[in-house]
């Protein structure tokens, strides 16, 4: 199969995913609608008068048929308007630029983070059954599930930036005194170091390295066990026993041979972790005031905020979905046996 | 039988810890291989043949502990030698094939890398040199169109073109011994008489000693000059392939050689080998592990188990060893008589 094929292939299977997403936005259009909590009286105000709400109503176009706010929706959303959030005032579009990267960058991070641990972890373990590493591992799977997010981002606000003092405080991803780097990426690690400023490198990295601490200890669980757990299972196959009579060194036999074929249910993991970081960090974000989407959905859904949650939903819909064909492409690219049509 | 045996396996003894209790899976294991000599392995599922193969290479499972013994191959005993030291005899001077060849290959590698891996491993061959190299050592093992197969998975290939490439891996480094354990296990009946040939004539071109495990007492008898017969993890007979089959000692063997299809005249008079293997978890074990089934057995029998050597080369772990001559005559009419 050449570069070609590759590329009909993964045309198609994006073509496959357009049919969940109009049903994605039709069941979030739904939803968000059947919740109670009127958007009108909420934007109002407590001391508001019935007239005035239903002004606001009329003004907000909720007093129209659902079928023809689902039109007027549609027709938005095909020219990439992706609403105003009646709380804030803002497009929910702006908003979903700036505040998406914001999620991305900590959560890649976060598991940029816990793979770098994890998986090493796992592969030690598996190599030496009930030797200490083995049991560590056991110990910080344990632990990275037993312990809320919110605490472990409480105790570490606590530990590096109360009482050692290393940590900036934790608001939001960048300190008052500095300026946010020309957008490029929306990340600011990349953008500043793009714009050659590495003060505000460090100034961010500084900010984010506590929030993705957390999220990483959280996801370390996951990963290592997965890790372990399908090492130990190719490493009693009958290939890497091959390998060991071959004489391999040990590095081939355990990376090379073992590892490779061990990856693929560590990257289902990896990906069934990244996408639920992405859509549950909202702890996390509001322990250390991160501008990140998560706490953006939450707040306008207790707002009865339409717009922000439809948009976020549909957003995390696009990730997943593309996401899920990152996994289907590597897949293919570590077994040869996996074919992408298939 | 001057020169050093290629190699030496003296009272080999394995373990290995279970939930059920420690198997004692191996128990002072003898066997000698000459250089550019094929021996065979014989015995039922669970006799210990692989594992003393496994034992010999390292390759035993963290589970299984060598609890005795020695095997010298070229002066360095293989059991108390150092995992560096080890790991530089095998795959150069010691190399097995496995059964399942499907299965023993990385799938996700193709097979010209796997040979390259090998090449490269024991420095034969400089790394730029090794995907060629591979594809030489692809066509030498008879594999058609090699330059194109070499880019080929284990899983494009068929059974038999699979453990042609297991074979490949394993002679890469030119081996003085060779261990087949079961290699055409699981391959059709053609692709096998097909790979054992080929086997025997790499070993025969190479100078290289083969150990060839197998559950088929014939198809070692026509493999092999000398037939090492386990039972239980105990070698119970030990002697050159005529010797045995003109004059079994070991009641096991006999029973075997009536077992065997070519021997019998019919299907009617194809013997099976009363009871089964004695559960090796026990601890109450008798000496001779072949005595419960066995139906010339003695008082004698509870003593620790000897091993008389009878003639020249025929070694049998037995009190009580048939009687030479046409020994297997009487065991074959018993069995026909059971059968009738």
């Amino acid at each position: 199969m050449g570069a070609q094929g590759k590329l009909v292939l993964i045309l198609r299977r994006l073509s496959q995913a357009v049919p969940a997403l109009i049903g994605i936005i039709i069941v979030t259009f739904l939803l968000t609608h059947a919740l109670p909590g009127d958007p009108a009286a909420y934007f109002a105000g407590p001391a508001a008068t019935p007239d005035t709400i239903a002004e606001i109503r009329h003004n907000l176009g909720l007093d129209r048929s659902l079928p023809v706010q689902f039109m007027v929706y549609v027709e938005n959303l095909a020219r990439g308007d992706f609403g105003q959030s009646i709380s804030t005032g803002q497009s929910v579009g702006h908003e979903l630029v700036t505040r998406l990267p914001a999620s991305l960058e900590l959560t890649l991070l976060a598991l940029f983070i816990s793979t770098a641990i994890a998986v090493p972890l796992g592969i030690l373990a598996a190599t030496r059954p009930d030797s200490w590493i083995d049991h560590l591992c056991r110990f910080i799977v344990t632990a990275g599930v037993s312990l809320p997010t919110f605490f472990t981002g409480l105790a570490l606000v606590y530990v590096f930036y109360y009482l050692l003092g290393w940590a900036p405080a934790p608001l939001g991803r960048l300190d008052v005194f500095f300026i946010p780097p020309p957008q490029i990426t929306g990340f600011y690690l990349i953008d500043s170091l793009l714009a050659g400023d590495l003060e505000t490198f460090w100034a961010s990295l500084k900010q984010l390295i506590l929030p993705a601490l957390t999220l990483a200890i959280f996801s370390l669980a996951p990963i290592a066990r997965m890790t372990r757990a399908s090492m130990l299972a190719v490493l009693s196959s009958d290939f890497v026993r091959t390998a060991r009579a071959s004489g391999l060194s040990a590095y081939t036999v355990i990376i090379t041979y073992a590892f490779r074929n061990a990856m693929l249910p560590v990257i289902t993991t990896l990906g069934m972790v990244f996408s639920f970081l992405l859509g549950a960090n909202v702890l996390v974000e509001k322990v250390f005031a991160w501008p990140g989407i998560g706490s953006y959905a939450v707040e306008a859904l207790l707002a009865s905020d339409f717009a922000p949650v439809q948009s976020f939903v549909l957003t995390m819909a696009v990730m997943y979905v593309a996401l899920n064909l990152l996994i289907d492409v590597l897949y293919g690219v570590v077994d040869p046996r996996v074919r992408l049509d298939a | 039988m001057t020169a050093a045996p290629a190699l030496a396996v003296e009272g080999l003894s394995v373990e290995f810890r279970t939930r059920g209790g420690i198997v004692r899976a191996l128990d002072n294991v003898n066997f000698s291989v000459d250089k550019g000599e094929t021996i065979a392995l014989v015995g039922e599922s669970g006799s210990g043949k692989s594992v003393t193969a496994y034992a010999i290479m390292g390759i035993l499972d963290p589970a299984g502990r060598i609890s005795g013994g020695s095997a010298v191959l070229g002066g360095l005993d293989l059991l108390s030698a150092s995992p560096s030291q080890l790991a530089e005899v095998r795959g150069r001077e010691i190399a097995m094939i496995f059964q399942n060849p499907r299965t023993a290959l990385n799938p996700i590698r193709t097979v010209g890398r796997q040979i390259a891996d090998v090449l490269i491993r024991h420095g034969n061959v400089p790394r730029r040199e090794a995907p060629a190299a591979a594809v030489e050592m692809l066509r030498s093992v008879g594999i058609t169109d090699p330059s194109r197969r070499a880019k080929a998975y284990p899983f494009e290939m068929s059974g038999g073109m699979c453990q042609r490439v297991m074979i490949a891996i394993a002679l890469a480094a030119k081996p003085s011994l060779l261990i087949a354990d079961e290699p055409t296990t699981g391959l059709d009946v053609t692709t096998q008489a097909v790979i054992m040939d080929l086997v025997n004539d790499l070993a025969k071109e190479l100078g290289m000693a083969t150990i060839f495990i197998t559950h088929d007492l014939a198809l070692a008898g026509q493999r092999s000059s000398r037939i090492v017969v386990m039972h239980a993890g105990h070698v119970v007979e030990n002697a050159p392939t005529d010797e045995l089959f003109a004059h079994p000692r070991h009641p096991y063997t006999a029973e075997l050689i009536a077992a065997t299809p070519d021997s019998a005249a019919s299907l009617d008079e194809l013997a099976s080998i009363p009871g089964s293997l004695p559960d090796l978890r026990r601890t109450d074990l008798p000496p001779c592990r072949y005595s419960e089934r066995c139906p010339r057995k003695l008082d004698i029998c509870s003593q620790p188990l000897p091993h008389q050597t009878l003639g020249a080369d025929h070694v049998v772990a037995c009190w009580n060893p048939l009687p030479d001559a046409s020994a297997a005559k009487p065991m074959l009419s018993v069995a026909t008589e059971s059968a009738a």
